[in-house]
């Protein structure tokens, strides 16, 4: 095994939460090790930021960036992890050099969240990408200049996206919501309470000409080897030609890692106590990974999250009070944004559910449960590991996904074997 | 102008922009399909889920963006692209 770095606090995620954990953390001195596995800070929300950029994101990468006690670690992805006797509990990273193992004294998780896709008819086409997805897409180099866009499923994500990709030149042909106009004006209220009112308006004024259609939903993706054309269903029934579907609907936490560590869940976020502590003593949590709640949510429990791991209570003070006002904003999302039962009718007897191991919505409906599902189609038991496919289960049938077990990602053997029985040319 | 790198892609060589992901590059070089799905249970060719995959969230969580690079298997979309490289698809994908 290669050699064990310890380490104070590992904090998993470079995101708003985990950047501000690690920062916080560091500033009581203790040494920091910052890990993501992407090739780069920022998360989802801040993909590609930089210290030389503007705003909040700027200034937290580079007041990161300038403390000596913090290590960052991307491209690293946590495998596994295991109790040695002697040195206590070790997490092993697998990353671009090979595996990585580090023993920490406190860990602090804030491994966001990712998007909850929801099969219908044609789906698996290429063409059809996450919303979330396609901005990432277009934030890694993804060219979409001239192409033509249907940006659907459901949240403010969607806005956003929509926003963006106009600045990058595409034609964002309309933005399909499929929570009710309802359930919008109620969310748009939440919103001026916690003071998003001016952000909601600026996203709304960079979308004008970009119809906003409620209650509305794709229903059928087809094209000749990747997409060409999306139905719509729900309150506007259209046919629009298209390059691009980007559709999600919704955010769901990454609790993964979590439940690799054996952190209680509560719902479908991480459960955590006072100061972001979860059921693992040593073990925090902070941002997306407890409840979708927003960048405000993110920055401030991982600030609590950084303060408590390190001791520094004096920090915690006032915090409880601005974390009750992005709680609030939380509770209202996952209401107005929550899928709707005309979602539950999108895949027909042939829709694929599983993509990693095609099974199918036929398959699926007589099955009771996740696991009785596994064992009867293989369902979850593909690449993804069900990454893909459990959340959609959660909506189309009311199983709860459960069954997380190392390696969480496939890995090649010899990150498992002794370095006594490495490299011995054959 | 950011510095342009070139490498190869499903046999195309294509240009990116510097820090442009191994993904990006695939579908610059007009690759959308990175795979086909086994369809053991689905063998109706009419089957619009069934057959041509591409990549789908973007971060790492769907794998549905693998292929080799270098002759090692990745997540495209979580590999930044460096000029020089070889980007093959999963074995038995030809790029149609």
């Amino acid at each position: 095994m290669p050699a064990e770095a310890r380490t104070d606090v590992l904090v998993v995620g470079a995101g708003p939460a985990g950047l501000s954990a690690a920062l916080a953390a560091a500033q009581s001195g203790a040494a920091v090790l910052l890990a993501d596995l992407s090739p780069g800070p920022g998360g989802q929300i801040w993909r590609g930021a930089t210290a030389n950029d503007g705003g909040e994101s700027g200034s937290l990468l580079r007041e990161v960036q300038s403390q000596p006690n913090i290590t960052l670690l991307y491209g690293a992805q946590v495998a596994l992890t295991e109790m040695v006797p002697g040195t206590g509990r070790v997490v092993q990273f697998s990353g671009p050099h090979g595996p990585h193992r580090v023993v920490p004294e406190k860990i602090i998780l804030a491994t966001g969240a990712t998007e909850r896709f929801l099969p219908f008819p044609g789906w698996t086409l290429p063409g059809v990408v996450g919303a979330g997805g396609l901005q990432a897409m277009v934030k890694s180099g993804l060219d979409v200049r001239g192409a033509r866009v249907l940006v659907a499923g459901s949240g403010p994500l969607l806005l956003a996206v929509a926003t963006g990709l106009r600045e990058h030149g595409a034609k964002v042909l309309a933005v399909a919501e499929q929570a009710s106009l309802p359930q919008l004006l109620g969310f748009g209220l939440a919103a001026q309470r916690s003071g998003k009112a001016g952000e909601g308006a600026r996203l709304l004024s960079s979308l004008r000409g970009v119809p906003y259609w409620p209650s509305t939903f794709p229903v059928r993706a087809s094209g000749a080897g990747r997409l060409e054309r999306v139905q719509l269903g729900g309150l506007v029934r259209r046919t629009l030609d298209c390059d691009w579907l980007a559709v999600g609907f919704g955010l769901v936490p990454d609790t993964r890692l979590a439940a690799l560590f054996g952190c209680a869940l509560e719902g479908d976020a991480v459960k955590v106590g006072a100061w972001q502590q979860t059921s693992q003593a040593g073990i925090y949590a902070a941002g997306e990974l407890t409840g979708i709640g927003g960048v405000d949510k993110a920055r401030l429990e991982g600030l609590m999250a950084g303060c408590a791991a390190t001791g520094q209570v004096g920090r915690l003070r006032d915090l409880p009070t601005q974390l009750e006002h992005a709680h609030r904003f939380q509770a209202s999302l996952s209401r107005s944004f929550a899928p709707r039962p005309p979602l539950q009718r999108l895949p027909e007897a042939d829709t694929l559910v599983c993509r990693c191991e095609d099974v199918s919505h036929a398959a699926l409906q007589t099955c009771t449960s996740w696991t009785e599902a596994k064992l009867q189609t293989r369902c979850g038991m593909g690449t993804c590991q069900g990454r893909v496919c459990g959340p959609a289960t959660e909506t189309l049938y009311g199983w709860t996904f459960a069954g997380v077990r190392p390696p969480l990602l496939p890995l090649p053997l010899s990150d498992l074997l002794e370095d006594s029985l490495k490299g011995d040319p054959l | 102008m950011p510095e342009a790198l070139s490498l190869t892609v499903a046999g195309r060589s294509v240009q990116v922009p510097a820090g442009a992901s191994v993904l990006a590059a695939l579908q610059t070089a007009g690759v959308l399909t990175l795979r086909h799905s086994l369809n053991v249970n689905n063998p109706s060719v009419d089957n619009p889920s069934a057959g041509p995959r591409g990549a789908l969230c973007g971060m790492g969580s769907c794998f549905e963006c693998r292929a080799l690079v270098d002759g090692v298997q990745v997540r495209t979309c979580l590999t930044p692209a460096h000029s020089g490289m070889t980007v093959t698809l999963l074995d038995g994908e030809d790029a149609r």
